[in-house]
């Protein structure tokens, strides 16, 4: 191992890096803070290494283009922050019902509105999940490093790619911004998943067609005359509105990524064992988690930390075995108590205790070992 | 006979547009050009959006893309930019390219990307009910301007040149030799070209201007008599081409086009530059 491999970088930096080592070839996006870095570095990276870069008018039209782009056969992506993440809603669910593979980045930051746009913030995960209109897949991976800001997003295109979905990176400000020492793979350390397209050229009679419940091999433009539209379709991929066949794809867009979850899933379990006090947290904030996970064990008080990194689908059963034995859960995340809905979906006897900053300062771990104080352990 | 055959899905048919509509009419003649280009159907993208015209992708035999309302020309860009090889259409409604996708008609028009806009130009929300857009004409009744249109209409050939665009014409869906001709030089044109069609929609905007336009046949024959060539309008002052439709080729110039000077700096470092 020689040390060029090794970057001291930021984490939007990573994220760019690790969207070149994933082959993207298109990024469309627009500026905004504190996302910037990625859209500055690919607009330099792409056009040297044969790939395009467009600065659009507004995010809905970064998603529009990159959504057009990848039905070229492009690997293409966008990155943004809150308030773009929510211009970008409707043609999220587009992607969906298209299944068209992009990858969104969204920076989160303190909202609503402008918000607090140069502060950290974990503001969208349901937005992230429940944002476009319809039901529709989500796959959103969560950071908590800068090493992670380059894997993750390797992983995203991967996911994307073989699901033919749009796949969703929440960072944060401060996982975007900070620097780590990372290493960078060499080519071809890291699975590099290409989508599957039909084996010969020619029309394609049927792009939405697939076998039992794997994801759409669609082809790509230019190669072979097909329809797309954002309407309900068959598989020919003509708009329908037979009750039946809507049904089906409806719910085939959702099973051929809720049915594979051996694919998707993605989670990290510190001391979850033997966790009295279970925490669950993501991204920046499951850093102070962790921290205060060592701080309590020295004490030797039995807490854990079950961190998802991928946030949707939300590794439910994972978190529900550790959940079951332990007695407290304690949730921290920089909103006001987003991820704790799904604490409470999924836990039964557990008492649930919340720890929330909204002012734009990360949480401390301190700041949660001081809830610890309170409770009956 | 021209045969349509070839260039359409011919199971997809009959399609969704009412009689009276001039979305057939455009469609053919859009279909004429394409045929005169030559261009292989496989590199030929028709991108659309919401409304009425944006069904036009579906019928038609070649990669086609049915958007969201508004967005086509954000999708046609990022088709244009990652494969510049392939000939991109967009067909849009005058709701859906002017109010919704205002903005991205601008900044393509900036940009000079190598893209066709067909503007299904019939001054109303068709595919919603009739609804005032931003080229219904001053005083018109609609579903939501019931007392009549109170917001002055857009000019489309206005916006587009000033905004950049490098082809600028318009036509009528009534003048159709001379739509086709347009729309095969805006096809044929480098760089961005518009085509504003002037059309007519009687079932939802004709039938509550009943006293302006008592048939659909009288829509046509409004085209008919109120087309003036931009040869002649520029011997007109404005009062006496208030209501008109000036038809013409308004601009048409040469510029660099972006997807070729995009194209230029990568290849200038497939060398291996870094």
């Amino acid at each position: 191992m020689t040390e060029s491999k090794f970057e001291f970088i930021q984490g939007n930096i990573a994220c760019a890096k690790g969207a070149a080592y994933a082959g993207c070839s298109f990024f469309g996006g627009y500026p905004i803070t504190p996302s910037t870095e990625i859209a500055e570095y690919m607009s330099g990276y792409l056009p040297r290494n044969g790939g395009k870069f467009i600065q659009m008018e507004d995010e809905i039209a970064s998603l529009g283009s990159i959504i057009g782009a990848a039905l070229t056969g492009a690997k293409a992506m966008t990155s943004t922050s809150g308030p773009g993440f929510s211009l970008m809603q409707e043609l999220i669910g587009y992607a969906c019902i298209a299944e068209v593979p992009v990858v969104i980045v969204d920076i989160m930051r303190g909202g609503p509105s402008t918000g607090l746009p140069t502060s950290p913030a974990q503001s969208d995960l349901l937005q992230a999940k429940w944002g476009t209109h319809g039901d529709h897949p989500t796959i959103a991976l969560v950071p908590n490093s800068v090493e992670e800001m380059f894997t993750e997003t390797v992983r995203a295109f991967n996911l994307a790619e073989y699901f033919r979905t749009p796949v969703l990176v929440l960072g944060d400000e401060i996982i975007g911004h900070m620097r780590e020492k990372i290493r960078i793979p060499e080519p071809g350390e890291m699975e590099i998943i290409e989508r599957t397209v039909p084996s010969s050229d020619g029309v394609c009679p049927l792009p939405y067609a697939s076998d039992s419940g794997k994801p759409a091999c669609l082809p790509n433009f230019g190669k072979s005359r097909f329809h797309v539209t954002g309407l309900n379709h068959d598989t020919t991929g003509f708009p329908t509105m037979d009750p039946e066949i809507v049904a089906r794809e409806n719910e085939r867009i959702l099973a051929k990524i809720y049915e594979q979850r051996e694919i998707v899933d993605s989670y990290e379990e510190i001391n979850c064992k033997d966790a009295d006090i279970l925490m669950l947290s993501v991204g920046s904030a499951a850093r102070a988690a962790e921290e205060a996970v060592k701080t309590l064990r020295k004490k030797g008080i039995k807490a854990g930390l079950f961190r998802p990194v991928t946030l949707w689908p939300f590794p439910k059963d994972q978190f529900i075995k550790h959940a079951e034995r332990a007695k407290y859960i304690i949730v921290p995340e920089m909103n006001m108590g987003q991820l704790k809905t799904v604490a409470e979906r999924f836990t039964k006897r557990s008492k649930i205790v919340p720890v929330n900053l909204v002012n734009g300062e990360p949480i401390s771990p301190e700041h949660i070992i001081s809830v610890t104080k309170y409770l009956n352990i | 006979m021209f045969d349509y055959s070839k260039y359409m899905r011919n199971t997809k048919l009959p399609h969704i547009w009412c009689p009276g509509c001039g979305h057939g009419i455009v469609m053919k003649s859009l279909i004429r050009a394409i045929a005169k280009t030559g261009w292989e159907k496989d590199d030929i993208v028709v991108v659309s959006g919401i409304g009425c015209a944006s069904r036009l992708p579906g019928y038609v035999d070649f990669n086609t893309l049915h958007t969201a309302h508004g967005r086509a020309l954000a999708f046609a860009t990022g088709i244009k930019l990652a494969k510049p090889e392939m000939h991109v259409i967009v067909v849009s409604g005058d709701g859906d390219s002017l109010a919704i996708g205002g903005n991205h008609f601008i900044h393509a028009c900036r940009r000079n990307i190598d893209i066709t806009l067909v503007v299904f130009n019939n001054g109303i929300y068709g595919m919603t009910g009739g609804q005032y857009s931003p080229t219904t004409p001053d005083g018109d009744r609609s579903s939501t301007s019931p007392l009549g249109n109170m917001e002055p209409e857009f000019d489309v050939t206005k916006i587009a040149e000033g905004a950049g665009a490098t082809f600028v014409a318009r036509g009528t869906s009534y003048h159709v030799p001379q739509l086709d001709t347009y729309i095969h030089k805006g096809l044929e044109h480098k760089g961005f070209s518009v085509i504003d069609v002037t059309e007519a929609c009687y079932t939802t905007h004709g039938r509550v201007n009943k006293k302006k336009y008592p048939s659909n046949i009288d829509m046509l024959k409004f085209q008919r008599d109120n087309a003036i060539p931009i040869s002649k309008a520029k011997e007109m002052s404005e009062e006496e081409l208030e209501g008109k439709i000036i038809t013409g080729i308004f601009c048409e110039k040469q510029k660099p086009e972006f997807t070729e000077k995009y194209q230029k700096i990568v290849d200038s470092f497939s060398g291996g530059g870094k």
